[in-house]
């Protein structure tokens, strides 16, 4: 199954992955609006993390056996049609056994404490993440 | 700078230049090609078309010949060829070295070669052992400093260069700041890692076109004669005496580099008021070379600051067989053409070391952007040529019939060898 893959010699650590995530999970898709207006604020699913000249985009890996599955008590957790690990709002209660386990550290919490984490953008073909990075430091493939 | 209190002849560059260098006690130092506002020659020549009695070509209908070679080329029918460089377009990428460029900047232009099918040149630093694979498509080059410089580097590449001399700053070595001289570049180069690279100004094994032939021989006896030899001057004042004793010694390319060339780094005196314009040597040169009858013994490339397909064009009419573009090229990767290469700050990731700044050019991208512009330029010379009526790169060369031109004097006029606008 195709996933979200780093490229770090490439990654110049401009974080626009960061931003482009939020906008496209934010309820208007606007970036003044996701940025300034929008209660709760929308959350990037993706992490860059940076080093001195080290840097990278870490998102879900959309792992074949995935740990936080295995670890959701309410079945929140699951894989949808596409193949992609994501949350089902309505039955996560915020224990964060799945943030325990996640081998990545790329589960967050969001505001609504619920699970926040990589869901391939359903609604693009391309994860906006990977279409948008300037140095193609991102990659949308099966490996 | 609006604080000076300029006027037409101290402007506020030279009152700067002052300040910087009351302070500092220290030669002004700058990157990229010449800025000064000398004549363009380019800029006023202008291309003929056909019209009733020699009819145009639409390339889009008929085919087109770009292919190029290089090299000495056989006087007789008989068989006796020489070694020859081939290329799908006569626009090469010139030299420059791993060292003055990031490596990720080198391969981009190795990749871009490759699929473009025509040549890169390592420029002094030596072959990177990444860049090995796209040897085939490399020119290698042997400057004054000799680093990296051992047998197998000669095997590798498609062509050896010699390097006399570069348009930038004609007469004057290279310098690697050792603070520049990584691992990498150390193995690279051959040199300890940490030390200063410096390539004399002369090399010092040549004194004479007797010794240059001695070199010229000795690389291509190394190479078992299978490699054509470039020799590669600065265009100065007698670069047609000069270019005639090159193909003499046994080159069999020569290249010339003129003053708007671009480099890493040189001191700001030489490169805006040293050597000539590629324009006017190359049409001394093309012409000394047909007199003597020796322009087929060797092909000639010129390089030096060439804009765009337009200057390509014109200057295949003047004579050459094939330019050397590289300051259009790092446009195309990222250069503003800020003139800070000798920082090794360069903000775009072409001239530094800096890892950090050195990921900022990813090489797939860099490398998509130069083959666009290669193909872009190749069907710009291809219309061109199309309205001229000439279906092959080959007929357009040295054909100086074609050019005319505009608001120059009877003494530019007499050495490009062209007509005035309307002659």
């Amino acid at each position: 199954m195709k996933v979200v893959y780093p490229r770090e010699e490439y990654c110049i650590g401009c974080k626009l992955c960061e931003i482009h995530c939020l906008v496209e999970h934010s309820k208007s898709k606007d970036i003044i609006k996701a940025f300034r207006k929008e209660f709760p604020k929308a959350m990037n699913k993706n992490i860059v993390e940076k080093r001195k000249d080290v840097s990278f985009c870490v998102s879900c890996r959309h792992c074949p056996e995935a740990p936080c599955i295995t670890a959701c008590m309410t079945g929140a957790m699951h894989r949808n049609k596409k193949g992609a690990v994501v949350v089902d709002k309505d039955k996560c209660v915020g224990c964060w056994m799945c943030i325990m386990v996640c081998p990545f550290g790329v589960i967050k919490r969001d505001g609504e404490k619920i699970a926040s984490k990589c869901d391939l953008c359903p609604d693009k073909e391309i994860p906006v993440c990977v279409k948008n990075c300037p140095n193609e430091a991102l990659v949308y493939e099966e490996r | 700078m609006n604080d000076f209190k300029t006027n037409a002849n101290w402007t506020a560059s030279v009152i700067s230049d002052i300040k910087k260098q009351a302070e500092t006690g220290g030669m002004l130092l700058t990157g990229m090609g010449n800025p000064s506002p000398y004549p363009n020659y380019w800029d006023r020549i202008l291309l003929d078309a056909s019209q009733v009695t020699n009819p145009s070509i639409d390339p889009l209908r008929e085919p087109m010949e770009l292919r190029t070679f290089l090299g000495r080329k056989s006087s007789k029918l008989e068989k006796e060829t020489y070694p020859q460089l081939e290329l799908s377009t006569p626009i090469m990428f010139s030299a420059m070295s791993y060292g003055s460029i990031s490596l990720n900047t080198c391969k981009s232009l190795a990749m871009a070669a490759t699929d473009s099918g025509i040549y890169w040149n390592t420029g002094e630093g030596g072959l990177h052992k990444d860049l090995y694979k796209y040897a085939n498509r490399a020119i290698v080059q042997v400057a004054s400093g000799r680093f990296g410089v051992h047998e197998e580097y000669l095997r590798a590449g498609a062509a050896i260069e010699i390097k006399v001399g570069q348009g930038a700053k004609p007469g004057i070595g290279g310098h690697l700041p050792g603070e520049k001289v990584s691992k990498e570049i150390s193995e690279t180069r051959m040199i300890p890692e940490g030390t200063d690279a410096i390539s004399p100004a002369p090399h010092h094994d040549i004194y004479s076109i007797e010794d240059l032939r001695q070199l010229i021989y000795a690389l291509k006896e190394a190479t078992d004669y299978e490699k054509p030899v470039i020799v590669k001057i600065a265009a100065v004042h007698n670069s047609a005496a000069i270019a005639s004793g090159m193909v003499r010694a046994g080159a069999d390319i020569i290249a010339l580099d003129g003053f708007r060339g671009g480099t890493g780094a040189t001191p700001m005196i030489v490169r805006n008021h040293t050597g000539i314009p590629i324009e006017l040597a190359l049409a001394s040169v093309d012409q000394r070379l047909r007199d003597e009858g020796i322009r087929n013994d060797a092909s000639v490339v010129v390089a030096g600051g060439f804009r765009s397909s337009a200057d390509i064009i014109k200057a295949i009419a003047l004579g050459a067989d094939s330019v050397y573009i590289a300051s259009s090229a790092l446009i195309a990767v990222g250069c503003t053409m800020c003139q800070k290469c000798y920082t090794g700050k360069c903000a775009w990731g072409i001239t530094t070391q800096d890892p950090e700044l050195v990921k900022r050019i990813n090489p797939e991208i860099a490398k998509k952007r130069l083959n666009n512009l290669i193909r872009a330029w190749s069907l710009e010379i291809k219309e061109v040529l199309g309205s001229m009526g000439i279906n092959a790169v080959e007929s357009l060369r040295g054909n100086k019939e074609r050019l005319r031109g505009i608001g120059l004097n009877e003494t530019e006029l007499k050495i490009l060898g062209i007509k005035h606008a309307g002659e």
